[in-house]
């Protein structure tokens, strides 16, 4: 959209190039080694029937897939929830319905997530796709409120500017604010992911899987080992995607904002 | 002054009785107002905070709607056209320039012929063109963002967007207030340079005097509620203010600020008896004695003023006149200010300094009196219009402005000098 030709004008401007320089790739090859390092060792040591059985290399590979599957379709459900809502909230016809969405989605986040997860699947019923409604409504928030604070922070006179030089109100939306909103929004985007990756734990209460299922697991059958591997992986899994978001921010980021 | 040349570039805007009432308001920010600008001018809207002038200037490109009234523009009632097709015909410049920062120089230039649908091809001439024009140099700036462009660059770029699309009108919300004195000054200078070329129909909201005196055609000086209280050319302003308010808003000084608005090319110059070093001496005696004076200006081939030569010289000296007297030092030119030119008057070595015009060629001197006439001429005469146009308006010219009305003082000698 607005970074069309980056690699010609990045070649003119000296801009910092942090997206490229090769200890941006440190972190995430650490948390790898991390995981890998984990799994390793259930793999080598000794293990009774049951740890066995929880800490297989497939099951291990299906339940981490289960997890990130939680996590992207509930991520990508905030997003075509929010930022429609987020724009719409900040146009001046709506803007008087702002707190009262607020304190709806604010509701969806201050409800304790194990609650929540548990009260959907009562009212429902169990598994993956009310487990990803119920994280859509602990991690809402975040994304919601970073656009529509990204959106009102554009300088009014840029938006002004806009409509004098005759952009519709759709054009000064989509070229000048929503570029100038992008760090802002995608730093929402960021916690929701991570938000997601964290709470996508408990899906593992109404059988949606995930590797929530090996700390139940763990916990139920008082293995250590099972608890703590799951732990872990979901601890590398944030933290994977949490950089996974800081790096596409900054690539996504028009240029020439400082 | 370009007041009749409608260039091929304006178009004349007529506000009609408009009013505008912002809801929640107690006064309308704008009072039935009336004012014609005429085609090809730069008008300026001036006045103190709050008074209206950037409501009346917004309500021209529907920025803001007129809550009653008609506002005319090449004839045609924006009214009936629709908002963003209007405004890509109207160029808008603000303060600080307004540009989009995400976006490069170019970029942001593009903008309007975009929304115009141009092929991309004649986009990127366009721009090359425009910064060009505003004095910026392509290769340099076009991939630039706008936040490694100084103020002054930015504001330059403000008026190359501005210009994109070849409007017939510009609209310039303080576009200079934001910068620093010496920047500004140069500014104003080259819109005035890009005006002379382009010939739009501008109108220019400010609330400094100086630069409302330096860049109008004309000047609506208003107050609260968007009253017009004098829509005059500059120096009208100030050799007649309609009143105390138009006064006080001047705060005094008026003769220098007359010096600064007038060009020397536009008073009656001093003449001096010149010729080139190959004319017989005793001949430019002959033609300095004729006219009463002591000395002559010596001009080379191209007719460029060279040396003084005294009367006396000049008897002693037989045959051509040749390399008798001594060196001018630098002329004046026709188009510096008068305020300019009495400065360069003041740090020469002579009473009486040479004027060049086009190709430097003489066209005159100057002398501190000569200076002195001209601006006791233009008060005469600003005086004198202004009386003879209220009398034939009212039939009576008692109007409250003219405090200092008698247009005898200076009577009706101009270039006494001479």
């Amino acid at each position: 959209m607005t970074v069309s030709g980056s690699a010609a004008q990045q070649a003119a401007i000296p801009e910092p190039d942090v997206g490229r320089s090769w200890h941006m790739l440190l972190a995430p090859l650490i948390y790898l080694a991390v995981a890998a390092a984990m799994v390793a060792y259930t793999q080598l040591v000794p293990l009774d029937d049951i740890e066995r059985s929880a800490l297989r290399l497939p099951f291990l590979a299906r339940r981490t897939w289960e997890h990130i599957r939680l996590v992207f379709y509930s991520t990508v459900l905030v997003l075509v929830v929010a930022l429609p809502l987020g724009v719409l909230l900040t146009r001046r016809t709506l803007r008087r319905a702002t707190p009262v969405v607020l304190a709806v989605v604010n509701v969806g986040q201050a409800t304790p997530a194990v609650g929540l997860i548990v009260l959907l699947a009562v009212v429902f019923r169990i598994g993956f796709w009310t487990a990803v409604v119920a994280l859509f409504a602990y991690s809402l928030l975040p994304t919601l409120r970073n656009t529509m604070v990204g959106l009102e922070q554009v300088d009014p006179r840029l938006i002004d500017a806009g409509r004098g030089i005759g952009m519709s109100a759709f054009g000064v939306l989509w070229r000048v604010e929503l570029p100038m909103a992008v760090p802002v929004i995608l730093s929402g985007v960021r916690t929701t992911l991570v938000l997601n990756v964290g709470t996508a734990g408990i899906a593992a209460f109404i059988g949606a899987g995930g590797l929530g299922d090996l700390i139940t697991a763990g916990v139920s059958t008082q293995r250590n080992l099972v608890l703590i591997t799951g732990c872990v992986l979901i601890a590398v899994l944030a933290m994977l995607i949490d950089w996974a978001g800081g790096v596409a921010q900054r690539l996504l980021s028009p240029k020439g904002l400082t | 002054m370009p007041e009749t040349a409608a260039g091929g570039g304006g178009v004349p805007i007529e506000l009609r009785a408009v009013t505008k009432r912002f809801p929640g308001a107690a006064a309308p920010a704008v009072n039935e107002l009336d004012l014609t600008i005429a085609a090809g001018e730069i008008v300026v809207l001036l006045g103190p905070s709050g008074c209206g002038k950037t409501t009346t200037m917004r309500m021209i490109n529907r920025l803001d709607e007129p809550t009653s009234g008609d506002i005319l523009i090449g004839g045609r009632s924006a009214r009936d056209i629709d908002p963003d097709r209007l405004r890509r015909n109207i160029g808008y410049v603000i303060q600080q320039a307004g540009l989009f920062p995400h976006l490069t120089v170019a970029a942001n230039i593009a903008q309007v012929p975009r929304l115009l649908k141009w092929d991309s091809g004649r986009i990127a001439r366009r721009v090359e063109e425009l910064l060009t024009l505003v004095g910026l140099d392509p290769a340099t700036f076009a991939q630039r963002y706008p936040r490694a462009l100084s103020g002054g660059q930015q504001q330059r770029v403000g008026v190359a967007r501005a210009l994109a699309a070849d409007p017939p009108v510009m609209l310039m919300d303080e576009p200079f207030g934001a910068l620093d004195p010496i920047t500004r000054e140069r500014l104003q200078d080259e819109l005035l340079r890009l005006q002379e070329e382009l010939a739009k129909t501008i109108v220019f909201v400010t609330h400094d005097v100086d630069e409302a005196l330096k860049i109008g055609d004309r000047i609506a000086i208003m107050e609260r509620g968007a009253r017009i209280v004098q829509y005059a050319r500059p120096a009208e302003i100030l050799t007649a203010p309609a009143g105390e308010y138009v006064e006080q808003y001047l705060g005094g000084g008026s003769s220098m600020r007359l010096l600064r608005l007038t060009k020397v090319g536009d008073i009656r110059l001093d003449s001096v008896p010149h010729a080139t070093a190959g004319a017989d001496a005793r001949a430019l005696l002959a033609q300095a004695e004729d006219e009463g004076r002591d000395f002559a200006l010596v001009v080379d081939e191209a007719g460029r003023p060279r040396r003084w030569v005294s009367a006396a010289d000049l008897a002693a000296a037989r045959g051509p006149v040749g390399e008798l007297g001594e060196e001018t030092g630098p002329p004046i030119g026709h188009r510096m200010t008068l305020q300019d030119a009495l400065e360069a008057l003041l740090n020469a070595d002579s009473d009486v300094v040479p004027v060049v015009g086009r190709g430097q060629a003489y066209a005159g001197v100057l002398s501190l009196s000569t200076v002195q006439n001209a601006i006791q001429a233009i008060k005469a005469r600003e005086r004198e219009r202004r009386r003879r146009r209220l009398s034939g308006l009212t039939g009576d010219s008692g109007d409250g402005g003219s405090g200092d009305g008698g247009p005898g003082d200076s009577g009706s000698g101009p270039g006494g000098g001479a």
